[in-house]
């Protein structure tokens, strides 16, 4: 019986294995350096809410825009089957907007197309999400989670005026 | 002659012939829906034809997830690793009885949890996110299925264990370790989604309790679906180490490393299922790095296993008399469907590997997250790599446990051309469609939000899921005929198994232990999910009524 506790390695696999290391610790600066210096960040824990009430009271019982100081706002959007509220929202180029993102039913996405504004909307947790808009346009927001039988006409839209 | 000429019994080829089967069965009728939901991105809705059948495009799609990527793939696992571990130990299961209750209970599971997708009560997905809620039977459906596949687990390392005891000092044949050790990820896997179905979506669906905590629920889900990626690939890695060189013509490159590859994917497969969880927003973004970070480390095996295929596949072409730098690629068998089957499904596997690290890159996800780069994704990886693969030892393994010669390899070798080809169209268009925003999971004929400058790439999504179709078609004609033509001639085959160029008792013995990797891999998912699971659970609140939305 052999008692060898080392592995036969080629050489061209040790050089291999010594590539796929350094590859692999590239990578790994390079997401970092993304979300730590250039802040390219993804959603963390903000709120919990009841989604059998949430409707009902507190802000997301009247969804809409809010301007906090001249350019800078904050969106609370509603998600349910199968639409969001507000259905629209219109802000001029340059604005900055948080969104606070929930769901009064069952799951579904918020993606802000042609930003990297993506989130999952879980009933009972808030999403919050931040951007300045400086392009003007209109900007779909889209449901990208299942969410039964209307969910492929689930959007809405930012309008982003000059 | 071949040093393994270890047969199975006719019991056991029958046993694992019917694994095939309801594995085959379950592909036909998932597949069916493949190219109506390609087609209708293409702009070709053909589901009012379908009423009053299939009521909706999510209950097609329901059936295309769980038949494809849970029944195809477990039926098979399960049926071609009892063949690996026989063959592999040259010996008996040691209770053949506890496989097949393990098998007869994932058989009851499938048929429990098939009624009400049928019935239009459990269009929920194979993720089944709650709070949609599908029918309790739905739910008890699937844990039978995963009871059962654990049953058959514990039936393979009783085996194990009984011929360990029969062979003091000997090394363990490698396939056979590398599917105890498939199987033992497996069960530690498994432990998320049971506790998901038992401690809520069984009693909520049964009106036991009024709601369930969503994001809790998507924690426990991606604890086992992650891993459940690595028990689909590692079936398809003990074929492409094990077997696939020997078909080639040459040998195993390196044992030790393709054991120690498979403890690694071991250790490795389950805590870092967050990077599924990267946009949800009850899981704090530190522990979404570290699960990014955790796997990366993945790819280490990964590229450890793309090394020793190709060395073990030049070594091949070379000993086939292929010269050269790229000659010996030319010199592999080509023309043998089995053979072909694997080096697509090599190939395709590529191109996933590539976009799965797209993927993975945390702040990149935000990107691609639910977009159709993600089915784009694992149409390269599970329904390529793996499957593709699966059917390359189907070409054996059916004539092998019939007694009769693949009818035939032609259309085989078609079915492989077209799903290759067909994939790298839809794939290709699928990844295109992602990156300009097109959602997943959607009848995007159906949205009102579709830019026109996406037509094309969706008529490229129609097309090429339609060539795999065809493909799909051949597979299935193949195998069948193979079975039961009276035109099939009799034929003598033998299981492949590869030997290894350097002799598997040189291997150290660390590679051939369990412990010390079972303690790491515990010891590694209580560092990387603990402390977010104690605090999930402590802060519950199942007030999540949720309901049927479909
Ligand atoms: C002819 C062959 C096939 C075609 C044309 C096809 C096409 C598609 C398309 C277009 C989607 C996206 C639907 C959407 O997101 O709205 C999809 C989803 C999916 N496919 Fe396939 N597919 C085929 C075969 C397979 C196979 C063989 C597997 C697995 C072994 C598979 C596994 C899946 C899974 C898991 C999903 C995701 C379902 C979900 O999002 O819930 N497919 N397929
Ligand atoms: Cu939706
Ligand atoms: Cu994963």
């Amino acid at each position: 019986m052999s008692t060898k506790t080392s592995m036969h390695i080629d050489p061209y696999e040790r050089n291999w294995m010594i590539v796929s290391i350094v590859l692999l610790l590239g990578f790994a600066t390079a997401i970092a350096v993304a979300a730590f210096a250039f802040g390219i960040q993804v959603p963390s824990p903000e709120q919990r809410v009841d989604p059998r009430t949430v409707a009902e009271s507190g802000p997301w019982a009247e969804p809409g825009l809010r301007e906090l100081s001249p350019g800078k706002y904050e969106a609370y959007i509603l998600a349910r089957t199968w639409l969001f509220q507000p259905r629209e929202i219109t802000v001029p180029v340059g604005s900055k907007v948080t969104f606070y993102v929930t769901s009064a039913d069952v799951q579904h996405g918020f993606k802000l197309q042609n930003t990297n504004l993506n989130v999952q909307v879980i009933p009972g947790q808030v999403s919050k999400l931040t951007i300045t808009f400086d392009e003007p346009g209109d900007y779909n927001y889209i449901c990208t989670e299942y969410c039964g039988n209307g969910h492929a006409a689930m959007f809405g839209t930012v309008h982003v005026t000059p | 002659m071949s040093a393994n000429t270890y047969q199975l019994s006719q019991e056991d080829k029958k046993f694992v012939g019917l694994h095939i089967f309801f594995a085959v069965l379950a592909l036909s009728i998932g597949t069916l829906f493949g190219p109506l939901q390609a087609l209708e991105h293409s702009g070709l809705d053909l589901y009012p034809y379908l009423q009053p059948l299939f009521k909706s495009y999510y209950q097609g799609l329901t059936l295309h997830g769980v038949l494809n990527a849970l029944v195809w793939t477990t039926f098979f696992i399960t049926g071609f690793l009892t063949l690996v571990v026989i063959v592999g130990l040259k010996r008996e299961l040691r209770y053949p009885k506890l496989n097949r209750v393990g098998f007869w209970t994932m058989v009851v599971g499938l048929v429990m949890a098939a009624i009400p997708i049928l019935l239009n009560e459990a269009s929920v997905l194979y993720t089944f996110y709650p709070p949609l809620k599908a029918h309790w039977a739905f739910y008890l459906g699937l844990t039978l299925v995963v009871v059962g596949s654990w049953i058959e687990g514990y039936g393979f390392f009783f085996t194990f264990a009984a011929w360990r005891k029969e062979n003091p000092g000997v090394r363990s044949p490698f396939i056979a370790l590398a599917a105890v050790i498939t199987m033992g990820m497996w069960q530690i896997a498994t432990l998320g989604v049971a506790a998901e179905i038992l401690t809520m979506l069984l009693p909520w669906s049964l009106g036991l309790i009024e709601g369930t905590d969503p994001q809790l629920a998507r924690t426990y889900f991606w604890f086992t679906g992650h891993p459940l990626v690595y028990f689909w690939l590692l079936p398809a890695y003990i074929s492409w180490y094990g077997m696939l060189p020997k078909q080639a013509g040459g040998k195993l490159f390196s044992d030790s490393l393709g054991r120690f590859a498979f403890w690694l994917f071991f250790l490795l497969s389950v805590p870092l299922g967050f990077h599924h969880q990267y946009v949800d927003p009850g899981v704090p973004a530190g522990w979404k790095f570290l699960h990014a970070l955790l796997t990366y480390s993945v790819f280490f095996p990964s590229m450890l296993t793309a090394f020793t295929v190709i060395a073990s596949l030049e070594y091949a072409g070379r000993q086939n008399g292929g010269k050269g730098l790229l000659g010996w690629i030319r010199a592999l068998p080509w023309n043998n469907p089995s053979v072909s089957a694997q080096l697509f499904a090599g190939i395709l596997f590529f191109f996933g590997g590539i976009s799965g690290l797209a993927n993975a890159s945390y702040n990149v996800n935000l990107v691609l997250h639910n977009t159709a780069w993600v089915p784009g994704h694992f149409h390269l990886t599970v329904a390529s790599a793996v499957t593709l693969s699966f059917w390359g030892i189907s070409y054996w393994l059916v004539p092998y446990i019939t007694g009769k010669k693949l009818l035939n390899e032609k259309t085989a070798t078609w079915a492989n051309w077209l799903w290759f080809i067909g994939m790298i169209i839809f794939s290709n268009a699928m990844h295109v469609l992602g990156l300009l925003g097109a959602p997943r999971r959607t009848p995007l004929g159906l949205a009102p939000y579709i830019p026109e400058e996406w037509s094309g790439h969706l008529l490229r999504v129609g097309i090429g899921g339609s060539i795999m179709f065809i493909g799909a078609v051949l597979f299935v004609v193949t195998v069948a005929r193979t079975a039961w033509s009276k035109k099939a001639e009799p034929a003598e085959v033998e299981v492949p198994v590869a030997e290894a160029i350097h002799d598997p008792q040189d291997t150290p013995q660390w590679l051939d232990a369990f412990k010390p990797w079972l303690i790491g891999t515990i010891a590694l998912i209580i560092i990387a999910y603990g402390p977010q699971l104690v605090d999930q659970i402590a802060n519950i609140s199942l007030n999540a009524p949720g309901g049927k939305v479909w």
